[in-house]
């Protein structure tokens, strides 16, 4: 009697599906509830992957119920490589389309933000630009020139209010969510991540940045969207996130 | 200015390790004593950047490394994952750690990754299926690889060797050394109820490159005959440590990691596991 791998994955991700025959227990009895310790210890190890990886959805939804979503996700997405980090990329159209939580229409944005968070994290190091050298450079200059942006930034553009919402559960005195839709934008000063809110047009700007324009035509498309754009502070937060890597200037001949 | 990677812990000391965890970084830092090296699960390391590779880079400096592969699946039906063993290449090439485990199990079916270590009957095929894997590691990597016995809770009806046998026999034919977890021998002799003084009997101990100690839990199975479950989550209970006392006293001393996965204490907790088995080292002759 053999017992395929297949045969096995099969029982453990499917509690009410019998032990395969030919596993025993001593003495040759049937393994029985040895078997559970397998499906048991996949249940337990996947569910705390995803608590790790997705804080701010649990306090949302709370520790029971994020408990059981999870028994039902895992099931349906056990993981596609062994690194866990990349694990719960499926959840943001998990909750789309789970039906006890379909009312609560924001929860897949917070959770493409803590993968957005999570990947921030492992993402490859780079060495940002001194303050000092944008601000020395000449605006007519700096308004032609690209910005290149830090491996670790992330731009989640979102119907919902989709930082503050996260903000409000991760600080004490953060301000309560005004239902609008918002942009936020993770940078990574050092080795932590940090989410902050941009301003109306803020997202607009930098979606400008990552797909590879100069400032100018970046800046154009945020004020074609949000007339009173306010440059400062969404370039204040790139600088202090240390997100600016390269200034790149066409060269003029 | 001395050439950091040039000048690398080559060696596992044989004196305790312990498996380390970021929280621990600072604490290991100021005072690792008695603590000489540590192992990394693999798998963890395998991001582009960030704080993790940071911490490991300056802890590698500091110390002797051991990885500790989990997701490798090499007890699997199905051929290794190539990207995988790319991915594997890559942190063993940069680090170039002390010494490279595995387990003797399996993980990954079709696409799904299970994370948990499954096991496998022990028969003339799953032999030539895991030798096979293991020559395709060790080339791969240009390095002998320790594999490392599984803690089981049921056995397979097919299986017509012992699992010590087996082990021996997978050595012989791949060159490979094996990682023996003594907590794991307590575990499944307690599950199987067999001896586990006589598994260390058994076991080729001279091929035996690094050690494990860990906590598990207790259950009960359907008839109420007791099912130990390995938890890496408290400490090392006493019939474990004479155990490893009985096992030490035939080897001589061995690198000794403590591992500790859920429900990781803070520091001094491990360090005393560490000093424990420190003082099994000492009294054995080398």
């Amino acid at each position: 009697m053999t017992v395929r791998q297949h045969d096995f994955t099969t029982a453990l991700l499917n509690p009410a599906a019998p032990v395969p025959h030919g596993l025993t227990g001593p003495a040759g009895r049937p393994a029985g509830k040895r078997f559970n310790v397998y499906r048991n210890n996949v249940a337990v190890s996947l569910t705390e992957a995803l608590k790790t990886a997705f804080p701010v959805l649990r306090a949302l939804v709370g520790d029971a119920f994020f408990e059981a979503m999870a028994g039902v996700f895992l099931r349906d997405n056990p993981p596609e490589s062994p690194l866990m980090m990349h694990y719960g990329a499926q959840m943001p159209g998990f909750l789309a389309g789970f039906a006890p939580v379909r009312h609560l229409a924001y929860l897949p944005d917070i959770a493409r933000l803590e993968l957005a968070l999570r990947e921030s994290y492992h993402a490859k190091d780079a060495t940002p630009v001194a303050p000092e050298v944008l601000l020395a450079l000449p605006p007519d200059r700096l308004m032609q020139a690209r910005l290149r942006l830090a491996p670790a930034l992330r731009l989640l553009q979102a119907p919902f209010p989709v930082a503050s919402i996260w903000l409000a559960h991760r600080q004490a005195d953060a301000p309560k969510p005004a239902m609008r839709p918002e942009a936020a934008l993770i940078t990574r000063p050092g080795f932590d991540p940090v989410v902050s809110a941009l301003p109306p047009g803020g997202g607009a700007f930098v979606a400008g940045l990552l797909s590879g324009q100069p400032l100018a035509p970046a800046l154009a498309m945020a004020e074609a969207e949000t007339p009173d754009f306010d440059l400062t502070e969404t370039l204040g937060l790139l600088i202090s996130g240390q997100a600016i890597i390269a200034i790149e200037e066409k060269v003029l001949l | 200015m001395l050439d950091t990677a040039t000048h690398r812990h080559h060696h596992l000391p044989d004196r305790p390790g312990v498996g380390y965890k970021p929280q621990h970084f600072a604490a290991i830092m100021e005072a690792p004593a008695p603590v000489e090296w540590f192992e990394i699960h693999a798998e963890n390391y395998m991001g582009d950047g960030g704080r993790p590779l940071a911490q490991l880079r300056h802890l590698a400096e500091r110390f002797a490394i051991s990885v500790h592969g989990v997701g490798l699946s090499i007890g699997g039906e199905a051929p290794l994952d190539r990207d995988h063993l790319a991915r594997l290449k890559h942190l063993t090439g940069w680090l170039q750690p002390a010494r490279f485990s595995e387990h003797l199990a399996w993980s990954t079916h079709d696409t799904q990754f299970l994370n948990d270590l499954l096991p496998l009957p022990y028969t003339a095929q799953t032999l030539t299926r895991v030798a096979d894997h293991i020559d395709q590691v060790q080339e791969a990597l240009g390095r002998q690889m320790l594999l490392e016995n599984p803690s089981t809770y049921l056995a397979f009806a097919e299986s017509d060797m012992p699992e010590t046998a087996f082990l021996a026999e997978i050595a012989r034919r791949t060159g490979c050394g094996l990682l023996l977890d003594v907590n794991n021998v307590f575990v499944s002799a307690t599950n199987q109820q067999t001896d586990p003084r006589a598994y260390i009997d058994a076991f080729p101990l001279h091929l035996v490159g690094e050690i494990h100690l860990g906590g598990h839990d207790e259950d009960a199975d359907d008839h109420g005959a007791p099912l130990l479950i390995d938890s890496h989550g408290a400490t090392v209970v006493d019939p474990v440590w004479a155990l490893y006392a009985y096992t030490i006293a035939r080897t001589g001393p061995r690198p000794t990691l403590i591992e500790w996965d859920n429900d990781v204490p803070d520091w001094p907790v491990l360090a005393a596991e560490a000093a424990r088995a420190a003082a099994v080292l000492d009294r054995v002759p080398a």
